[in-house]
């Protein structure tokens, strides 16, 4: 298990890094310069020169990429060119904006969609299942971005119960905190997180409608109602409890969406997130910031499939003995 | 509309409608026919991708406006559907019906070859790989491996924001060539389990070359995955078009796709909201048919994965 988990580590480790380095280059062979489109230029060629030296991208590429390379090393992940601050700082503030609203939804997601699902396996081929069965393929198949626009507009724009946009009360809420700033933080939560949410949720209760069924077919499940174990039993005990097992996996999957996964609700909604801070990067050619989004994440997305494989052989005793074979 | 466009759209409906029927009949000598069909929305699936498809085609047909034509830029903007303008107007007071018709062409275009692009991409590398294991298949696992650690969306972002407006047919491309992960290691997987099996060595022991066992033993018997992946991975290119086209990086205006039309309605949400709504619809409705056409293919093709 051990020289197995340091082999998955290193692995993943190396993933990360060949990312890394193929966005760097993918960055340096675009035509077009930091901040000027790919046919715009500087009339001054001196001025041009002086702006490449001070963003530090004069000198040959492998040389920048040993720096660059060296800095991350340290920790330090450069300074950004558009926003005039150290990426490291931009991040701090987007992270935990994205955090919360990536929080919200995946908590919207499985507590509706592991409901949805097994309520669905439980009552299977009858109507309950098919209305559901059609309402979650509807939802699952919808664009994400165009849901939220149509939320927006119900109940943003003509309902009015939620705001259209922003994270907070703009003028009282940044300098006081109080029990209403954090309802008006919850206010305008609401509508990105249950966009994602909801979405996220209708795939989540058709994997686990079809995990449950899976399940319901084996063995063990037979063996348990010909026991005589009560229906409830069998299900809660039996069928979900095994079925939980392929769920681990979807978490699994789910875990790089924490952060990157909401770049168009963020837009939409006005989320000052990383989604936004790193689709804003690369539309102005923000190589730093671009590069630490890229870093975190293609991190996230190894991170996730790695504590999936764990907990899977932590909760599934057979793949522990054939691993370690 | 005219009238003729208005028969041009029941016989399209029709049509759909017959299409279903006739593949009904068609399939129904073979189990795997009979089994795809008894797929509850398996019908409407088929008959929702039959009439997009039909519009796409015939869409001079269909409508009786030009998709780029301006109609009347002070009087007819954003107006709401009507007898004249079926699905109203956008903001440059083009008919929007006219164009979801030929945005179909173009989205629907989109995701079909930029899935071929995928699948063929992704069949290949899984082939090669699980058939000649070893250094091949780790070298090129260990590539599969990087490119699902890729953040996909940003991948396509960098590449598009980067080089610029890329032109139709490249954008396919870059879609294509970041969505075939996935499929490779589904049909390495496959590979794996098919070449032990008797056919295989059969073949090898007739001095079958390895790209005959690939292509006549190994991928005909691994093919059910392959195509069950392929429909439901046009959808996620059907989707993946939209959100690029919506950051407007996508397919290029003034040709309509359906993305490129909810970016145009976008800003106009609160007093048009029609030229939102129904693109987004047309999305949705073909990527739900793929969706539902897709799980009837694998009750179809593999019963042992009924429950899907």
């Amino acid at each position: 298990m051990t020289a197995w988990l340091v082999r998955r580590v290193a692995a993943s480790v190396a993933i990360v890094f060949v990312v890394v380095t193929l966005t760097f280059i993918l960055m340096d062979l675009a035509p077009g310069k930091p901040m000027l489109g790919p046919t715009e230029r500087l009339a001054d060629p001196e001025a041009e020169a002086e702006l490449r030296r001070q963003f530090g991208l004069d000198g040959p590429l492998g040389v920048r990429y040993v720096s660059y390379l060296r800095q991350l090393a340290r920790g330090n992940l450069g300074a950004s060119f558009g926003l005039r601050r150290p990426v490291a700082d931009a991040l701090a503030e987007a992270i935990p904006n994205t955090l919360l609203l990536a929080g919200a939804a995946l908590l919207i997601d499985f507590l509706i969609g592991l409901g949805l699902g097994v309520y669905q396996a439980l009552r299977v081929h009858r109507l309950p299942d098919v209305a559901l069965g059609n309402v979650t393929l509807f939802l699952y198949s919808v664009p994400t971005f165009w849901l939220g626009l149509i939320l927006l507009l119900v109940f943003g724009a003509w309902l009015r119960w939620f705001p259209v946009g922003g994270m907070s009360d703009p003028v009282l809420c940044p300098t006081v905190s109080s029990f209403y700033c954090t309802m008006d933080r919850l206010w305008h939560l609401a509508l990105p997180a249950l966009t994602l949410g909801i979405v996220g949720a209708a795939g989540t209760a058709r994997f686990q409608r079809a995990a449950m069924l899976e399940v319901a077919g084996q063995d063990y499940v037979r063996t348990a109602r010909a026991k005589g174990a009560s229906e409830r039993r069998v299900v809660l005990r039996h069928q979900l409890r095994n079925a939980l097992l392929s769920f681990i996996t979807l978490f699994g999957l789910a875990f790089p969406f924490l952060l990157t996964g909401a770049v168009l609700i963020e837009t939409i909604f006005a989320w000052p997130g990383m989604g936004r801070l790193a689709t804003d990067a690369i539309l102005r050619r923000d190589f730093p910031v671009v590069n630490a989004a890229v870093l975190l994440a293609s991190t996230l997305v190894v991170t996730g499939s790695l504590l999936a494989d764990v907990l899977l052989a932590v909760a599934d005793p057979r793949l522990r003995v054939r691993d370690l074979a | 509309m005219t009238l003729q466009a208005w028969f041009a759209l029941l016989a399209a409906l029709a049509l759909a409608a017959w299409a279903v029927g006739a593949l009904r009949r068609r399939t129904a000598r073979h189990e795997a026919g009979r089994r795809f069909f008894r797929h509850p929305t398996a019908a409407w699936g088929i008959g929702i991708l039959a009439f997009f498809a039909i519009v796409a085609v015939a869409a001079p047909l269909v409508t009786s406006f030009d998709p780029r034509q301006q109609l009347d830029i002070v009087r007819l903007k954003n107006q709401p559907p009507s007898w004249s303008y079926i699905l109203g107007t956008d903001l440059y007071s083009r008919d929007l019906w006219t164009r979801v018709a030929y945005g179909a062409r173009i989205s629907l275009m989109v995701g079909a070859l930029g899935m071929l692009v995928a699948v063929t991409l992704g069949t290949l590398v899984g082939a090669v790989a699980g058939y000649y294991r070893r250094w091949v298949d780790a070298v090129l696992m260990r590539g599969v491996d990087v490119g699902l650690a890729l953040p996909r969306i940003f991948v396509l972002l960098i590449a598009i924001a980067l080089f610029g407006r890329l032109p139709l047919a490249l954008l396919v491309l870059v879609i294509g060539f970041t969505s075939w992960f996935g499929t490779s290691r589904l049909v390495r997987a496959e590979v794996l389990s098919v070449r032990e099996r008797d056919f295989v060595a059969a073949a090898r022991a007739v001095g079958a070359g390895a790209a005959r066992v690939i292509f006549r033993h190994v991928l005909p018997n691994a093919a059910a995955p392959i195509i069950v992946s392929a429909a439901l991975g046009i959808g996620n290119v059907l989707l993946l078009e939209a959100a690029l086209s919506f950051l407007g990086i996508g397919v290029p205006p003034p040709a309509p796709s359906w993305g490129n039309m909810i970016a145009d309605g976008a800003p106009y949400l609160a007093t048009a909201p029609w030229t939102t709504l129904f693109p987004g619809l047309a999305i949705a409705l073909v990527v739900m048919a793929l969706n539902a056409v897709g799980d009837a293919l694998r009750d179809a093709l593999d019963p042992r994965q009924e429950a899907m």
